[in-house]
Formats: C-alpha cells, sequence, structure tokens
C-alpha cells in the first residue's frame, strides 16, 4: 500500500496523522480510498477528474506529470503539495 | 576549479570548452533576436496602458485613433476572446485563464500600473504612438494597497471582487489572500522549549526584477486560414503556444511559434505578455504586426519577483544542532494569484535537518505586476531570512558558520520541510568545498584604506532543479556529422551542453553534432528553458536519440560485413564484428555508406525526465564597508555550487557567476521604489541600478561533481541557485565588518548608515 | 513608410567602410536609422534612453550609445558598427577571445561590449583589469557577471589585434 502523506491543515481528518497507507492502483483509486476511510479528504483534492488546481501531487520525489491516473505501487510515496508556480512552468494553461 | 567524488571518468567531449555552436552568429551580430525579425510589409504596433495601479474602466473612446491616418487597427479589451465556458463554469480553472486573459489586456477594471487597456497597429510605430495619446480613457481611480501588510488589513480594498482565497483549506470570499498554506512536522513548541538558543527575526525584501536586457517581442502573423505565426523572445515556444491558444480560445495546432534568439529572460520570459495582441492585431488589418516594449514598461507590466516579509524562528541546543524551526513567509503576488511562496517554502530549509518544523506559505494579491519566477524563484526571499538566523545562531553558539552547516546538514532520506525525501544530494560536498576554498582559509586583513572595515559572510542555498519533457531529433549526414533538432530555447548555452552529450554518447567530436533550435511544428514537445531542468532533460533525450542512432547504424554496419546486427558492437566512435575485432569502421565509414544500406537514418528521443535531484551552492563573499557613507563594494567573492556533472564547465561556471551577480545586485541597490499610489518612480536602467563591471570583482567558482543518479552523465543542472546565497551573504559579510545586521533589501547605503547610528544610539 | 509632414533631411554617411546617402526624420535616432533604415540589426535596443550601451556604436573614432545620438547626426561622419568588426580576412581577435572565453550566455549585450572593447584596445592595447573594467562600465550585462567577459578582453590584448 503506497504511503500517503496528509497536508497539514487536513490531518484534522485522520485523527491528527501525518502520513497514513492507502490502497490504490493509481492517484485516483488512492485519493477515493482516502475518502471512504476519512470522509470529507477527496473535495480539498480532486475534483471531477483532475487533481484540485493548484495543488501538485509528488510521486516518489517527483512532481508527477500524469495526474490522477499516475500508477502506484507498495513503496510509492505521496505527498499533496502546493504546485509550485515558476521556474519551469508556464503560467495558466487552459487544462492541466 | 571542479571537485568530483568519483575518480575522474575517461570522457571525450564532456568537461571540455568547446566553442559554443552559435557563438559566431552572436558575436558578428547576425543573430536574430525577437527585435530584429522582419517581414514583408511588416506594421508596427504599440499598447496604450493603465496610469494608474487601481481602477475601474469607465469607458473606453478608440475614435480618433482609428480615424488618424495611418493606423491600421486598434483593440481594447473588449476585443479579447471570453474564455471558454467561463459563465458555465467558474471554478478556479476558469478563473486562472480568465486572470491570464485579463493580465494581457483589461476588461472592466485595472490592478497594476501598466496594464494594457488597447493597442494600436500602424505603418510605423511614431504613428501608433501618436495614435494611442489619441484613445480616451475614463478612469474610476481606486484605492490601490501595495504590500502584503496593506493587503491583508481589515477593510483593505479587494483587487478582485471574485478571488476566492484558500485559507489552509478553506474558502474566503472578498480578500486579497489567494491561498495561506502550512508544511508542520513534529512539535515546534517542544523543540523550542528543549533549545537553549531561540533567535526570531522578520525580513522584509523589496520587488525585484530580473533584468534582462532585452525587452519583451512579438511579431504574429495571421493568415487568412486561420492560422497565425508568432515570432518571438521565449524561453519556451511550446508553453507561449499553449498560452497563447488559452488567451485567444482557439486551437494550440492553428499557432506556430517559432522562438529567435532571446536576450535574457531568468524565469521572466516564460510567461506571454505581448502574442495574443500582436496576432489579434495582424488578424484585424491582415498584416504582419511587430510589437516590442519599452523599458519603462518591462519594470511597469512584466513579471517581476515578489516583495515579502519573511519571519524566521530558529531554536538549537547548546551542541549546534537545530532542534526547531518556523518560516511565517509572506509573497506578493502582484496583481493576480501565483506567487513562489510553495517554492519558498520547499527551499528555505533544505540545507538543515530539523525534526520540528512549521512553514506557513501567504500567496497575497497587491497592485503590481504580477510576479513571474525570476530565478530559483521564492528560494532568495525565504534563505535571506534563513540564512542570516543561521549566522546569528551560529554566532551565538560561537561556531564557524560552515561548521555548523555541517554539523546540521541534511543528506540522502533525509526529509525536506515539506515532506518528500531527498535523493543523492551534495550537501555536505558543498560546505565541505566551500570550507577548503581558498577563500575561506585565507586571513581577512579587516581594517581597509581610509577608515573602511572588512568583513566575510557565507551563506547557502538549494533548489530542487526540474526535469520535465524534452523532445529532439536526430540525423546522420553523409559525411558522419549529426543534425540535431532541438526544440529548447538557447539562453545560455544549451546548444553547447546539449550536442555534447550527443557526441559524447556517439563517440564524434562536439563540432561534428549540429545543434539548430525549431519551431512548435517542426519538433516534438519541449518544455521550457528554465527551472535548470534544459542540460537535464534535453540532454538525456539527446543521448535517448543517440542510443537508437547508434542501434540502426550497428544495423548498417553489419549489412556492410554480412553479420547479424547483435555481432556488431560500438565503442569509442568504432563498430567491430565482435568475432573479429580488426574487421572495423569508424561512424563516419558507416555515414559515407547510408544510401546502400537502407537510406535516411533518422531517431528521435522524447523523455519525461526525472528531475535533477538538488543543487546546493554554498557562496563565500567578503565585503568593504565605508562608514561614513555606508557603501558597500564586493572586494572577493567565491561561488560553490554542486553541479553533477559539468558538461560544458565554462557555462557551468557562468550561470554560478551570472547568478551571484544577480544576487549582489538584489543584495545591494536594486528594488522597485514604489510611491503611495503604487507607481514605480525608477523605471529606467539609471535608476534600478543593476551591477556593472565596476561593482563586482572576479568571480571565483567552484564546481563540485555529485552525480545526479538519475541522468546518464550524472548533471544536475546549475541555473538557479547561484542567485540565493548572495543576498544573506552579503548581510552576514556586513554585520563581520560592521556589527550591524541589515534585515531588509537593498541594503543600500543609508540603510547602512542608518543601522550604523542606532548601533551608537543605543550604545 | 512613414506618413508624417516633418521634411526629410538627407544625410551622406559612412557605414562600415561603406558609402550611404540615407534619407531621415530629423527625429530619428542612430540606432533606428541602423535597425530599420539601413537593416543592420546587429546593434540591439535595451532601454533606449542611454543607461545600458546594448546600442553602441563607434561614430568617428568615439564609441555612443546610438539611441542617444540622432541619425542626422552620421552626416558626414563614420559609423562603426559590430557587422563592420570581423572581415573576410576573420574575426577580431577580441570576437574570438569572446567566443574562447564563453563570454557571452544570451549574447544581446555582446556587439555592444565588443564595440566598446575594440574603441578601448585601439587606444591602449594593454590596459589594466581595472581600466577595462571602468571602460567598459557603460555596458550592461546581466548574465555573465562580467568576469568572463573582463578576461576575453585581457586575453584579446595579449594577443593583439591580428585576424584568427
Amino acid at each position: 500500500m503506497a504511503r500517503v502523506f496528509i497536508p497539514t491543515p487536513l490531518r484534522k481528518l485522520v485523527d491528527g496523522m501525518t502520513d497514513v497507507r492507502v490502497p490504490g492502483a493509481t492517484l485516483k483509486e488512492l485519493i477515493e480510498n482516502l475518502e471512504s476511510r476519512y470522509p470529507g479528504m477527496r473535495q480539498y483534492l480532486m475534483e471531477e477528474d483532475h487533481l484540485v488546481p493548484g495543488l501538485a501531487a509528488v510521486v516518489d520525489g517527483e512532481a508527477t506529470m500524469e495526474g490522477l491516473r499516475q500508477r502506484l505501487d507498495d513503496e510509492t510515496e505521496v505527498h499533496f503539495l502546493p504546485a509550485i508556480s515558476g521556474g519551469a512552468n508556464a503560467e495558466a494553461s487552459p487544462k492541466e | 576549479m571542479t571537485i568530483t567524488d568519483k575518480p575522474a571518468q575517461e570522457y571525450q567531449v564532456i568537461g571540455t570548452r568547446p566553442i559554443r555552436p552559435d557563438g559566431l552568429e552572436k558575436v558578428t551580430g547576425q543573430a536574430i533576436y525577437g527585435a530584429d525579425v522582419r517581414l514583408p510589409g511588416m506594421v508596427h504596433g504599440t499598447t496604450l496602458r493603465s496610469p494608474h495601479a487601481h481602477a475601474r474602466i469607465i469607458s473606453i473612446d478608440t475614435s480618433k485613433a482609428t480615424a488618424m491616418p495611418g493606423v491600421l487597427a486598434v483593440i481594447t479589451g473588449a476585443d479579447m476572446p471570453v474564455a471558454e465556458n467561463a459563465t458555465v463554469d467558474m471554478g478556479e480553472e476558469e478563473a486562472n485563464l480568465n486572470y491570464a486573459s485579463d493580465k494581457l489586456m483589461a476588461r472592466s477594471k485595472v490592478v497594476y500600473k501598466g496594464h494594457p487597456v488597447a493597442a494600436v497597429a500602424a505603418w510605423d510605430s511614431n504613428t501608433a504612438q501618436e495614435a494611442a495619446k489619441l484613445i480616451e480613457v475614463e478612469y474610476g481611480v481606486l484605492k490601490p494597497v501595495i504590500n502584503v501588510d496593506a493587503a491583508l488589513a481589515p477593510n483593505a480594498p479587494i483587487v478582485h471582487e471574485d478571488l476566492v482565497g484558500d485559507d489552509l483549506g478553506e474558502k474566503v470570499r472578498s480578500t486579497n489572500l489567494a491561498k495561506h498554506f502550512r508544511h508542520e512536522f513534529g512539535d515546534v513548541e517542544a523543540g523550542f522549549k528543549a533549545s537553549s538558543i531561540v533567535i526570531e527575526r522578520e525580513f522584509n525584501l523589496a520587488t525585484v526584477h530580473q533584468g534582462y536586457i532585452e525587452p519583451q517581442n512579438a511579431t504574429a502573423l495571421w493568415q487568412s486560414d486561420g492560422r497565425v505565426t508568432i515570432w518571438t523572445s521565449t524561453q519556451g515556444s511550446f508553453g507561449a503556444r499553449r498560452a497563447t491558444a488559452g488567451v485567444l480560445n482557439m486551437s494550440e495546432s492553428k499557432i506556430k511559434v517559432v522562438p529567435c534568439e532571446i536576450g535574457g529572460g531568468f524565469g521572466g520570459k516564460i510567461g506571454i505578455y505581448l502574442e495574443p495582441i500582436a496576432a489579434l492585431l495582424s488578424k484585424k488589418c491582415g498584416r504582419p504586426v511587430q510589437l516590442i516594449m519599452d523599458r519603462q514598461s518591462v519594470f511597469d507590466a512584466t513579471g517581476p519577483t515578489p516583495g515579502a516579509k519573511v519571519r524566521i524562528k530558529l531554536g538549537a541546543d547548546d551542541s549546534g544542532k537545530l532542534l526547531a524551526g518556523t518560516a511565517d513567509l509572506r509573497y506578493e503576488a502582484g496583481a493576480y494569484p501565483g506567487s513562489a511562496v510553495g517554492a519558498g517554502a520547499m527551499c528555505v530549509f533544505a540545507p538543515y535537518r530539523i525534526e520540528n518544523t512549521r512553514i506557513d506559505g501567504y500567496d497575497v494579491v497587491v497592485n503590481k505586476p504580477k510576479s513571474s519566477a525570476y530565478r530559483a524563484p521564492g528560494a532568495t526571499q525565504s534563505s535571506y531570512a534563513m540564512e542570516s538566523v543561521v549566522d546569528e545562531v551560529s554566532e551565538a553558539l560561537r561556531m564557524d558558520p560552515l561548521e555548523f552547516r555541517l554539523r546540521n546538514a541534511t543528506r540522502e532520506g533525509d526529509r525536506r520541510a515539506d515532506g518528500p525525501e531527498f535523493q543523492r544530494i551534495g550537501n555536505i560536498e558543498v560546505q565541505q568545498a566551500a570550507k577548503e576554498s581558498p577563500h575561506w582559509t585565507s586571513e581577512l586583513e579587516r581594517d581597509g584604506p581610509d577608515g573602511r572595515k572588512r568583513g566575510r559572510g557565507v551563506a547557502t542555498g538549494f533548489w530542487f532543479n526540474g526535469g520535465m519533457r524534452s523532445s529532439v531529433n536526430m540525423s546522420v549526414n553523409n559525411d558522419g556529422t549529426v543534425s540535431l533538432i532541438e526544440g529548447s530555447v538557447d539562453i545560455g548555452g544549451t546548444r553547447a551542453s546539449i550536442s555534447m552529450q550527443a557526441a559524447e554518447a556517439l563517440g564524434l567530436p562536439a563540432q561534428d553534432v549540429r545543434p539548430t533550435v525549431v519551431d512548435t511544428e517542426s519538433v516534438g514537445y519541449n518544455d521550457v528553458t528554465g527551472g535548470s531542468r534544459t542540460t537535464n532533460a534535453s540532454g538525456h533525450a539527446a543521448y535517448n536519440a543517440a542510443q537508437e542512432v547508434i542501434a540502426k547504424m550497428t544495423g548498417r554496419a553489419a549489412l556492410l560485413w554480412d553479420l547479424k546486427p547483435e555481432d556488431v558492437e560500438f565503442a569509442e566512435g568504432v563498430f567491430s564484428a565482435k568475432a573479429d575485432p580488426e574487421l572495423k569502421m569508424t561512424f563516419k565509414e558507416v555515414a559515407a555508406k547510408l544510401n546502400e544500406t537502407g537510406g535516411p537514418l533518422n531517431a528521435t528521443g522524447s523523455i519525461q525526465a526525472r528531475g535533477g535531484a538538488g543543487s546546493f551552492g554554498t557562496h563565500i563573499v567578503d565585503v568593504e564597508v565605508d562608514p561614513d557613507t555606508g557603501k558597500v563594494d564586493i572586494v572577493r567573492y567565491t561561488a560553490v555550487q554542486d553541479a553533477g556533472k559539468a558538461i560544458h564547465p565554462a557555462y557551468v561556471e557562468g550561470q554560478m557567476q551570472g547568478g551571484a551577480a544577480q544576487g549582489i545586485g538584489w543584495a545591494l541597490n536594486e528594488e522597485y521604489f514604489m510611491n503611495d499610489q503604487g507607481i514605480m518612480d525608477n523605471s529606467t536602467f539609471l535608476d534600478y541600478r543593476m551591477p556593472t563591471s565596476l561593482d563586482v570583482p572576479m568571480i571565483e567558482t567552484i564546481i563540485v561533481e555529485v552525480p545526479n543518479p538519475n541522468h546518464p552523465f550524472g548533471v544536475r543542472g546549475v541555473g538557479e541557485t547561484s542567485i540565493i546565497p548572495p543576498v544573506p551573504a552579503i548581510s552576514n559579510a556586513i554585520y563581520d565588518a560592521l556589527g550591524v545586521r541589515l534585515r531588509q533589501t537593498p541594503m543600500k547605503p543609508s540603510r547602512v548608515l542608518d543601522a550604523l547610528r542606532d548601533k551608537q544610539d543605543s550604545a | 513608410m512613414v506618413l508624417d509632414e516633418v521634411a526629410k533631411v538627407r544625410v551622406s554617411t559612412m557605414i562600415n567602410g561603406a558609402p550611404m546617402e540615407l534619407l531621415l526624420a530629423p527625429y530619428q535616432s542612430l540606432l533606428g536609422t541602423l535597425r530599420d533604415t539601413v537593416g543592420l540589426t546587429g546593434t540591439k535596443e535595451g532601454c533606449n534612453d542611454g543607461n545600458c550601451g546594448a546600442c553602441t556604436v563607434n561614430l568617428d573614432g568615439r564609441i555612443v550609445d546610438s539611441c542617444m545620438v540622432l541619425g542626422v547626426e552620421a552626416d558626414g561622419k563614420r559609423v562603426e558598427t559590430i557587422e563592420g568588426m570581423a572581415t573576410p580576412e576573420g574575426l577580431h581577435s577580441l570576437q574570438q577571445a569572446f567566443l574562447e572565453e564563453a563570454a557571452l550566455q544570451c549574447g544581446v549585450c555582446t556587439p555592444g561590449f565588443l564595440v566598446s572593447a575594440k574603441a578601448l584596445l585601439d587606444k591602449e592595447p594593454r590596459p589594466s583589469e581595472a581600466r577595462i573594467r571602468l571602460w567598459l562600465a557603460g555596458n550592461l550585462c546581466r548574465c555573465t557577471g562580467y568576469d568572463k567577459i573582463v578576461r576575453a578582453v585581457q586575453r584579446a590584448s595579449e594577443a593583439g589585434p591580428e585576424r584568427s
């Protein structure tokens, strides 16, 4: 099961834990599974079929370019961080 | 000087210093930068910009401009396409697109001085400017907010009424706070309690600009079939295409972006400013239209880096171990959300192992131009504060500051304060190299001439360095040279660094790989030249393409020898039969036979590269301060940085020196001197004072090489880290010289004198 | 095409050794003249107010910011720009030195620096580092931090004015 680090403001939804282990073959499944265990989590991470704008998913140290389709395995570590604006990213793109 | 932690590998090309492939054009004035583009029938445009930092647009009357002889087209915000589905779905994504469009041409409100409200195309630029003066705009002036405190104060004027802020996950309306996030690990209160030394300080940084010498430009030709070609000086042609398509609400495939040579970017030419305006003017008048920004507009209306207010609190025990750290980062996003505060948070504690940390980051909208990336965006702001407080802590502990850094240094497997683990990093190696450097180990003569005082300071910076996407095409020519088609814009020597990697892989001399940078229709997707990613990712793509070339050439050699490809091997530029090593052909010899062994030989390399695993840098500076005038001179400067692998050492040195010089300007002289109406008073190169050749000494460089495990040659990327250490290193050096700590940039003479006076008064 | 009522002025000048007859608006800068009328875009515009040196050209043996000189002032004078520095025999030793020392990154300031530095070496073949820095202080570079530029000028001064 992937190890998911919970963003600080959302830790109140997981009894204050900093990270949890959650199953999921993809990021989307993982977030759905998070939601079923800890209701209320999903809305901060995901909307429709993409990550919430302004949020990046860092998987094993790299910001994923595959969004919710990113595949995960048992050793994967996932962090949700503010999307880094500037340095390498073009500003406001229509669909990201 | 280069310090490697591995025995020197036998590279033929990597590590050498060939003349860059595009050098001849650039020293003879032949290179075509965006403003040099000349098209048949080309006409000229200009923009009319708001004189107010915050105002409603009550009315715009362009009739006199349109009627002026020689005027070919006039547009206003009303001519800008509305983003698709903008009224159907007002989620944050569409808001971003609306903001992107609004920033380029205001519709109902202007939110920064210099905000475009109209544009004119005419036969010549003088006529266009005269016509623009005839456009009548009625403004309802509003009070601007020009710093984070004013923007967050109760009853502050609100810049965007529709902005929905995110405060630790809770939605906030009627606010200038776009976002407040937090990273917290461990228990900072317990950590501070256990500390014998606790220091908390606040720092303020003025807005500064990237200061590229070449202003923004765009030339657009809208064809009758609805396709548009745009020539522009951009850091990323594909990004410019995507952003232009978004703003113009059209398909990307109808836009071709031709990247011209670019006269500096440093992050400020990632975003678009003129491209859609030029395109719409061209559409309206049916001719190619060129717009070039004037220098004042570059200051007023492009993307400087955020001004910021930063608070740092550190706690350490008697042994010098850091136990707790908090950071409060309040960054000015500018007139639209999206400052680099996230990156500032990622980097602030990066060099140090601290068990208990809390970082709060605030992205605040103010009536200034929307901030853009500036070399390691956001990190200089937070590191100025952190590295200054570290200096105080190490002084209180009577510890050598580099020893303090080594004592607390992060290494592979440690966690950053925002969560992810570090991969293999060269933090310790960089601190060690700085500690052993000729500069650090030299005696500093403390008394300068005429009562001047000398001091030495040191500081460290970290940038994560990107990977992202690159594509190249490669073809082998009959004479054994290789054409390398790149999409990565070359700002500082990447034609050289990418082609050298291909040459190394192919066993060819550097000059036999001929790189060309092409437009968006001629090569696959490339992310921007920025984020210190290009030598890493585009070099890796070229390396991959080279592997394909080798495989195909192997097949050709096999055909010539009537062998199977698996019976042929390739090493150091030579193909040979495994069974009979005497049977061999050089790359050139096989290439000469391409036409008779199957015809053209092409390959591609595309990659979604892993990041550069981060680059640490430590700078050492000796300053000489005149206590009568407050002037600070830089008398000696050394930049140490981990490059992973320096492909072309001269260009790595150049990045280190260039970032250091920008940091020196940021530290001592540069600022947006804003009046209380939100207008920059010093928007010329005379008064926005960047370093000249008189302001900096020779900049010594020490390249450390701790290879990046994600890259075939170990490249990490180097472009950005070097702007982070200068500001705090200089502040620390001023303290060492005079005994005063300056916590505000720029540390200009008047502030040095004020600090000296305060010190005397309190003595 | 310029539609305005101001009478044009006839200017006879020599640009990089080529005699030219030009018809110029009196308000046109020498920089604009070179880039737009004559078509030599090697000289760059960075600020248009005499503060960055990207537009440096040599006017009758003296380096000037061409944005601060009127085109009509070139009448009867010799203008030398970056395009006139190399010859069929080869690059000027300064141009070669800039390439070998990697003294350019984006390259937009390079024409101005080369024209400025050439004027220095024509006058003082062996300048000190301090002299080089003082002479070049009117040319801004944002990419290099000046280190390699100064080294390139030193290198060229050692090499002498021969063509490479």
